[in-house]
């Protein structure tokens, strides 16, 4: 896999850095409660069924917007509030970056706060399909500006 | 006193409940989901796999003839253990979910047309509602739901109008809700179908686990169940249904097994029970399922029965300390089963830092979403589900593991 962009190589590096002072895994889940109850809630006019991604058990909403530079910018929610700082975690690392970028980004860091499972499919809490998304739409955007 | 001292007795038999998760002694709580495995039934499945596996029914040598023994063995248990007047009366298929869609395809497909009724509750499993679905669309029929009342039993009132109103074929319904864990009358619910001219089958996947199960006594025409839930492996299941009912059905699945005879100008099918186990079936699965039910019986059924009423009572009092917790389902009759939800709280939460405490539950939807719309709950519930080996200690550690998961989502 090619090297990250600098931008999500380095707001990855961040999370973990934030992350490293956790040994307990309910401290753990204890600061990612605190970033769901912070992270901006999407703009409630955008909470529509076209912005859902549907998980089998918590649902995530994810709105995407090009910036006057061409970045990407993500807002995302979701009704669990663990999920939610999930998410967060998510828009952090990959918002506001070049859609090529977003589209190869290699993400590490889920795994190197050993949040990983988190992404795993029998989980159905909505996140893969979210980063999916993310992906999908910014290489879809990378080809229009190319 | 024997109630009490039965987790004691047994615990020792499952390997798995002596290991940790995230550093916590496991606390097993989603056994409806799938129940944990007794050391004779994992070794019953290594000993046929080691010493004398090979197809059944065919070969004419002696590994086929022990295995084969086996499994026909494991046939007669289940039909003594449910009360099957003749052991062909038992299909292996695998799972519930197979069972049911047999008897969509088989019994549907040749007896409903439009404008017949098949009748469900609003409490089914997906698996007792989606065959039904599918097989409606192919003929014409359509599907009518059942109410279910606010403290989660079956609605008689209006099983009995529906009874009138739309002269049901068939109706399906579960003896036992893997959501709200209320025990359905289905004794009397069959009696009444019967006397309104309709088909019944028992969906008895919860059932099986958790009490003595009597299929004649029941009256139903047919009923089905899965291994898993009830201390067996995966991938095994039965279709019970009386033997002229079965032999007026036609086989649905074609291949080896299921023949008498084949040829190019027409070929005859086999009979009960293997007109419907086309192929080589869950030999080990079967041989182990046969082995769990020997295991519940050592118990009894009766004990795990009473066991399990002490857990849910208990649940129900350590839950009901809980401030902002509810609990969905408090129908008198309950097998181990007590799903909840929180104000403001969303399940998946909860789940998530239980299992960071070494609890296992389950959270959504439990495969019943008509069930979650009718009782409005679009995030599913919590659901803490027991079995025979599951201790009142074990609640405690959960519930005071909800209360801390609360206190930090709150």
């Amino acid at each position: 896999m090619a090297p990250n962009h600098p931008l999500i190589e380095s707001r990855q590096q961040e999370v973990i850095e934030d992350f490293s002072v956790f040994d307990d895994w309910m401290d753990k889940y204890e600061h990612l409660i605190d970033l769901g109850k912070d992270v901006p809630a999407i703009d409630g006019a955008r909470k529509t069924e076209e912005h859902l991604i549907k998980g089998c058990q918590s649902r995530v909403w994810l709105a995407a917007d090009v910036a006057d530079d061409g970045a990407v910018v993500f807002t995302a929610d979701s009704d669990a509030i663990i999920t939610k700082g999930l998410v967060g975690l998510m828009v952090r690392v990959l918002s506001n970056a070049p859609a090529q970028a977003i589209a190869e980004a290699n993400l590490h860091f889920l795994d190197a706060i050993g949040l990983h499972q988190h992404l795993s499919p029998t989980r159905s809490n909505g996140l893969a399909s979210m980063v999916q998304q993310m992906r999908l739409y910014a290489a879809a955007l990378a080809a229009q500006q190319s | 006193m024997a109630n009490t001292s039965l987790p004691e007795r047994i615990r020792r038999d499952f390997p798995v409940l002596q290991r940790k998760v995230h550093g916590k002694p496991l606390v097993y709580l989603d056994n409806a989901a799938s129940a944990q495995k007794p050391l004779a039934v994992i070794e019953g499945q290594r000993e046929y796999l080691s010493n004398y596996h090979a197809n059944i029914h065919r070969g004419a040598h002696h590994l086929a003839q022990l295995a084969t023994e086996a499994y026909e063995g494991a046939r007669n248990s289940l039909a003594a253990h449910i009360g099957a007047a003749h052991s062909e009366e038992v299909i292996f298929t695998s799972g519930s979910t197979d069972a049911i869609n047999l008897v969509a395809q088989s019994w549907g497909r040749s007896n409903l047309s439009k404008g017949d009724v098949v009748l469900v509750t609003r409490m089914e499993h997906h698996a007792n509602i989606v065959p039904w679905q599918m097989i409606c669309e192919a003929t014409g029929a359509r599907v009518e739901p059942i109410n279910v009342l606010e403290d989660g039993s079956l609605d008689l009132e209006d099983f009995h109008s529906a009874l009138q109103q739309h002269k049901p074929k068939l109706v399906a319904m579960v003896h036992a809700s893997n959501t709200l864990g209320t025990i359905n009358p289905v004794s009397e619910l069959c009696q009444a179908a019967a006397a309104a001219g309709a088909l019944t089958l028992i969906d008895g996947s919860q059932a099986l686990p958790h009490m003595a199960i009597d299929v004649q006594a029941i009256g139903c025409d047919f009923y089905v169940a899965t291994a898993h839930k009830a201390y067996g492996p995966t991938g095994i299941g039965f279709l019970w249904g009386k033997k002229d009912r079965l032999n007026a059905m036609p086989p649905w699945r074609g291949g080896g097994e299921m023949i008498q005879r084949v040829s190019f100008e027409g070929t005859t099918y086999n009979t009960l029970p293997h007109k419907f186990e086309a192929g080589t079936p869950h030999i080990s699965g079967g041989i182990a399922f046969g082995i769990a039910l020997d295991w519940m019986n050592g118990i009894g059924m009766e004990q795990i029965a009473a066991h399990e009423a002490d857990l849910v009572a208990h649940a129900h009092s350590a839950v009901g300390t809980l401030e902002g917790v509810r609990i969905i389902g408090t129908a008198p009759q309950k097998v181990g089963v007590v799903s909840l939800i929180a104000d403001g709280i969303h399940p998946y939460d909860m789940g998530t830092l239980l299992d960071g405490q070494g609890i296992a539950v389950r959270t959504g939807h439990h495969c019943t979403e008509p069930l979650m719309d009718h009782f409005g709950l679009e995030s599913g519930t919590l659901r803490m589900s027991f079995a025979a080996y599951t201790t009142t200690r074990e609640i405690d550690v959960a519930v005071a593991g909800l209360a801390r998961a609360l206190a930090m989502l709150r």
